[in-house]
């Protein structure tokens, strides 16, 4: 029971790793196909899939899947665990469990925004022209007097930020 | 199987349950921010232009504006 348990935490760990290589002596995990190659697809939005997890069974299991058909108050806990561990892959809590992949996630994503970040920098250096007329300070500050002469948005906006006696930006 | 006998969960009215409680929160949320937006955007906007158009001298304005040479009908 524990032998089984501690072997199926190194599978869990090393799933995708370890297709079809199994010790010769475990029981219920030694199927030699592990998913995708076998009819049991579990995820989280569809917990439960018709397929058996375990659908080669050896003696012992088969025999424990013949208990099961008499009456359930006959099997042990541990009898009921390894049905369950015949049918399903993980537990609920196991399948539930957190992960440290959003670190991932995130350092790959800030990594990749550096790197446009420089690529940014690049073009701005060497492919972008020059800046158009309308752009210089000059211009707009003098756009910018315009506005302030024709006394745009006077109620909430810019001109009613602007002191019209003292000729400078409201405190 | 278990040592201890646990309660039993709630089995039913738990997306009514679900509901009521949305609910609740989506209308004093929706009121509060309803509230909000009455009492500091839409009444101090209202005040604002009470106040500019007041005392306000459109033709004072028009000179003002003619002076700085906006115009193009007028100099």
């Amino acid at each position: 029971m524990f032998f089984r348990a501690a072997w199926s935490l190194v599978l869990r760990r090393r799933r995708l790793g370890m297709r079809g290589i199994h010790s010769p002596g475990d029981t219920a995990h030694s199927q030699g196909k592990m998913t995708p190659y076998t009819g049991y697809h579990a995820q989280r939005s569809y917990p439960m899939p018709d397929e058996p997890f375990c659908t080669e069974l050896n003696a012992e299991q088969r025999a424990l899947k013949e208990k099961e058909k008499g009456s359930w108050a006959q099997l042990s806990h541990a009898e009921k665990v390894a049905l369950y561990r015949l049918q399903f892959n993980e537990t609920f809590a196991e399948m539930n469990r957190r992960s440290n992949e959003w670190k991932t996630v995130m350092g790959g994503v800030f990594f990749f925004c550096g790197f446009t970040a420089l690529l940014i920098w690049w073009q701005r250096v060497y492919v972008f022209p020059e800046k158009p007329v309308t752009l210089t300070d000059e211009w707009k500050a003098k756009q910018l007097q315009r506005i302030l002469d024709m006394k745009g948005n006077p109620v909430q906006g810019l001109a009613s930020r602007w002191d019209y006696e003292k000729k400078e930006w409201k405190k | 199987m278990s040592s201890s006998a646990l309660t039993k969960p709630q089995m039913r009215g738990l997306l009514a349950k679900r509901l009521r409680m949305h609910l609740v929160r989506a209308i004093i949320v929706s009121l509060g921010v309803a509230t909000f937006y009455k009492f500091g955007v839409a009444e101090p906007r209202k005040k604002a232009y009470a106040d500019f158009y007041r005392n306000y001298d459109s033709m004072k304005d028009f000179e003002e504006m003619r002076k700085a040479g906006i115009f193009q009908s007028t100099k």
